[in-house]
């Protein structure tokens, strides 16, 4: 396997079903495969309601499948209790969200320091150096000690953004990530994916409404009802 | 821990009109609890001082004499009509090897041999109903420091000295240097020399204490050689009445505590501990019940942070943690303010209140107060943090 086809997300026949048990009970994904390698960059698409936000949620560990098996770096996750996932999660995935979702109590710098202050506790020089390293990659150095409500719109997204990289995730998960965001901002982001795409071969994974995007990326992967579609 | 007490600390800060109102709440329930032990213990110490002062922890006396009834013949029954012996003065047997024994104990501070009986004091026309206290002046200084309390002449017994309250001064119309006929009832009597008077507060004492030596008290109460009191001063006082049965017990005579002698004043500072601690216990819930329901609240308002946080690598146990954190530093900050304004009003009381009684504030006093308060703030945050931390990350993110 060379370098670049390292895996590093497998899907075996995912299974999500709510309310189990109830008049209620609804599968809402059908046996998914999937697999993404490192340096992807791949769409996922699909129209409301298809289970794309279920999907980004099982991949980024935040919820368990009914049945199937989700391997991350090519560890089973299925069976992981809490504190591994959440280990697991914050080593090897990196989250972007369509509102920034920003910790208002804490600085630019903070929020994007906040993953590895989660693992390892008071930042070193390297993790400050590195932080101060993303914030200048997307554009941001002269707000580095400013609080997330004195920041735009784009501006908090791109903290968000130097969040999501700044453990150096082996996948990125974006959840509309431009959708609050007026075109011109919604460009750079994009740009902003790209760039550290090529520079740290990080996968991304971009769930989106917006077909310029899905456009620009070099797969795509569209849900319908559930189910993953050939394109 | 670092980064769980920065969120915590950045959480409070972040809610900053919130954190103030429950400090307020907290600090003034820390204030009063502060201020009422702080009042309950310096009124009790104050109570008990002016009981103890003027009494011995234990009394031992000879036990009383009682009839010996001879026992029926078998077969027989026997009908009693028996009148209860009258206790005459008698002498503690052996009293100088009971005196070692007691100062041989390691809670008893101080032992005093006393021989005290009833007599008339005469001058002149006027008579007076006393009581006589032959008293061996080093030792019985040590069970009360009458010296302190003089209000004339000085504090000497022996050759032909004594020393009377102030009231039977009065009563008799007697000052320092002045004569006075003792009479016990048997035969002849005594003219001792008023060598000072005192003034203990105490009407009883002021009114009819006659204070001899041992051996001039022992020649007139007809027991030579003997004394029918001995006083005991113990290291700890509410233990007294433990050290008296101790007593009781090695020596066979009759011990009873300050305790016994004063069931009433027991009975008060009973309840009034009792009382105090109620209201601390019921205050330190209201505090408790007020910092649940602020994080309850926070837990609700950040729920979309919590989800964040979880999402980027935060554990239940860290997410726990915050909460935990932020309810402990609800406790010690609140209870640090209310500790000094409950300091500021033992200090108000003491110098512009009614000056009835003086309130000491013992040191550990407020650091047990923060102790307990911070302790308070952890019990009552882990409802709304183990919310915290088992909040799904899912759901929580996409709350708004």
């Amino acid at each position: 396997m060379s370098e670049d086809n390292q895996e590093v997300l497998r899907l075996e026949n995912i299974k999500k079903s709510y309310n189990i048990g109830q008049a209620t009970e609804t599968e809402v994904l059908h046996g998914i495969d999937m697999r993404v390698v490192k340096s992807d960059f791949t769409a996922l698409i699909g129209p409301s309601g298809s289970g794309k936000s279920t999907l980004l949620n099982l991949i980024g560990l935040l919820d368990s499948p009914t049945s199937g098996e989700l391997f991350l770096l090519g560890k089973p996750t299925r069976e992981m209790d809490d504190a591994t996932r959440t280990a697991l999660r914050g080593n090897s995935i990196g989250f972007v969200f369509q509102f920034h979702h920003l910790i208002q109590a804490f600085t630019a710098m903070e929020n994007v320091l906040m993953p590895l202050m989660l693992a390892h506790g008071k930042p070193n020089k390297e993790s400050l150096d590195r932080g101060k390293e993303l914030l200048t990659e997307v554009g941001l150095e002269k707000f580095i000690d400013k609080k997330p409500n004195e920041l735009s719109g784009g501006q908090q997204q791109r903290v968000a953004i130097a969040r999501a990289l700044i453990t150096r995730p082996a996948l990125l998960l974006a959840d509309e990530p431009t959708g609050n965001l007026d075109t011109k901002t919604a460009a750079d982001v994009f740009a902003l994916f790209r760039r550290f795409n090529e520079k740290f071969g990080c996968a991304f994974l971009l769930v989106t409404h917006d077909p310029r995007l899905s456009d620009s990326c070099d797969q795509t992967l569209t849900l319908v009802d559930g189910m993953l579609v050939e394109q | 821990m670092w980064i769980e007490w920065n969120i915590a600390v950045k959480f409070l800060r972040e809610g900053r009109s919130q954190t103030a109102l429950i400090l307020v709440g907290i600090a003034v329930g820390v204030s009063v609890i502060v201020f009422i032990t702080a009042l309950i213990t310096g009124l009790q110490a104050n109570i008990i001082e002016r009981t103890l002062g003027t009494q011995a922890h234990i009394k031992i006396q000879s036990p009383d004499e009682l009839n010996r009834i001879v026992p029926a013949a078998i077969g027989t029954a026997q009908l009693i009509l028996e009148d209860k012996r009258a206790q005459r003065l008698r002498s503690i047997n052996n009293w100088q090897q009971v005196l070692t024994i007691l100062d041989a104990l390691s809670e008893v501070v101080a032992v005093s041999p006393v021989v005290s009986g009833p007599a008339f004091a005469r001058r002149g026309e006027s008579l007076e109903s006393v009581a006589l206290v032959g008293i061996d002046a080093p030792r019985y200084q040590k069970i009360i420091p009458i010296s302190e309390d003089m209000v004339a002449g000085q504090f000497r017994v022996g050759a032909g000295n004594a020393v009377i309250g102030q009231l039977l001064a009065d009563n008799l119309g007697l000052r320092v240097g002045d004569k006075l006929r003792l009479d016990a009832g048997f035969d002849g009597f005594s003219v001792v020399n008023i060598a000072g008077i005192f003034e203990l507060g105490v009407r009883e004492l002021d009114s009819r204490y006659v204070y001899l030596d041992l051996k001039q008290a022992q020649s007139l109460l007809n027991l030579p050689g003997g004394v029918t009191v001995i006083d005991v001063t113990v290291q700890d006082i509410f233990t007294a009445d433990v050290a008296a049965a101790r007593i009781g017990r090695l020596t066979g005579l009759k011990s009873e505590s300050w305790m016994e002698t004063n069931t009433q004043l027991m009975n008060a500072l009973t309840s009034q501990s009792l009382s105090t601690s109620m209201i601390s216990v019921f205050v330190a819930l209201s505090v408790a019940f007020g910092i649940a329901s602020v994080l309850s609240v926070s837990v609700v308002q950040r729920t979309r942070e919590i989800g964040i946080l979880r999402a980027m690598g935060t554990t239940q146990q860290q997410m726990l943690l915050v909460f935990l954190i932020q309810g402990a530093l609800y406790g010690l900050a609140g209870s640090l303010v209310g500790g000094m304004a409950g300091y500021a009003l033992v200090w108000t009381f003491n110098n512009l209140g009614p000056g009835l009684f003086y309130i000491p504030v013992a040191n550990t006093l407020v650091p047990i107060a923060m102790t307990i308060a911070t302790l308070t703030g952890v019990l009552a945050a882990a409802v709304p943090a183990r919310r915290a931390a088992r909040l799904d990350p899912v759901v929580a993110i996409r709350y708004v």
